[in-house]
């Protein structure tokens, strides 16, 4: 145990999903436009998750009329409102950078089969 | 100089979330309570500086000088004897009790701290040289000073030039850091970017001097 620990209980979050990387997600995030402030969904695969305890990040790609898009949460950020994992990935390492250099059907992961 | 000063411990750095949810990272301090020994004023001691203990120590690892200087007091004896040098001492009395109320978030804070030691260090790391060519033939020299001075005019080499040495393990004071928590019932406080020194080292935290208006 870190001697920070428990200044840092107090900003961990209980309601993260276990999601790893090759998952879909989707972020649910709260966007500040002035004095309204309303939901925004980023949806996408992870790519990495990095850290350990209030410092843990993860990245979500996707493809955004062609362009890649990838955004960094905090998984403990109060910006995101809740994450919702979509489908799981069947992927062979912890950092899928390579999904940058495909495009269209190549960048597809295939869907992890649960067993019964 | 400061009107209000504390000292503590080094925890470590952390991060937390300001009302907009953004990260900050702050450096955690333990500030324990801390019992003044001795109030020094300008009449009696020249100048005004409150002395202070914090901690615990055992009686019998106390030597005689100092287990008599905590009983002039009647101040339990502490882990350190540290000097808060002070603009005003007055209101101040000896075996008062200062705790980390006594600053509060959003004030800027002065940090003063020993700096974790780096042994002898070369130009590069010392003084931020740039050292040499990684290539066009660089030969064995990429992270060496260059020149010290000139040739048989002075024919020596001027005092201060900056080169390797020990360097670290000295007294340094970051200014102007934000106090972001301050925490009496843990006896935390929480100060905004990095603070000098090592984990578990002390600390002097003390208000703003050149704060601005």
């Amino acid at each position: 145990m870190n001697p920070t620990d428990l200044v840092d209980r107090a900003s961990l979050r209980d309601d993260v999903p276990a999601f790893s990387p090759g998952d879909t997600l989707k972020v649910h995030v709260r966007v500040v436009e002035g004095t309204r402030e309303r939901v925004q969904v980023f949806q996408g695969v992870v790519i990495r998750r990095q850290g350990s305890g209030l410092h843990e990040t993860f990245t979500v790609r996707k493809v955004s009329f062609g362009v890649g898009v990838e955004r960094t949460f905090p998984v403990h950020s109060p910006i995101i409102q809740k994450i919702e994992p979509v489908t799981l990935g069947d992927v062979r390492r912890a950092k899928l950078y390579y999904l940058r250099d495909l495009r269209g059907k190549a960048a597809k992961i295939k869907e992890k089969r649960v067993p019964r | 100089m400061a009107t209000k000063a504390i000292v503590g411990e080094k925890v470590g750095m952390t991060q937390v979330w300001d009302d907009q949810n953004r990260v900050v990272p702050v450096t955690v301090l333990r500030v324990t309570p801390v019992r003044v020994v001795q109030v020094k004023r300008p009449d009696t001691d020249g100048y005004s500086a409150l002395q202070v203990t914090y901690g615990m120590k055992k009686a019998k690892s106390l030597t005689k000088p100092e287990a008599g200087h905590f009983a002039k007091g009647n101040v339990d004896p502490g882990a350190h004897l540290v000097e808060l040098r002070l603009d005003d001492t007055n209101g101040y009395e000896v075996g008062q009790e200062i705790g980390v109320d006594l600053l509060e978030a959003g004030t800027k804070v002065d940090v003063t701290a020993i700096s974790k030691g780096k042994g002898y260090a070369g130009g590069m790391k010392r003084h931020n040289f740039k050292g040499l060519g990684a290539g066009h033939g660089t030969h064995r020299k990429h992270r060496a000073p260059g020149s010290i001075g000139a040739c048989a005019t002075p024919s020596r080499v001027f005092k201060g030039t900056r080169m390797a040495g020990r360097m670290g393990a000295e007294k340094v004071t970051t200014l102007n850091l934000e106090v972001v928590q301050s925490d009496p019932e843990r006896n935390l406080l929480l100060v905004k970017g990095a603070v000098p020194g090592p984990k578990g080292g002390l600390v002097l935290v003390r208000d703003a001097v050149k704060a601005g208006k």
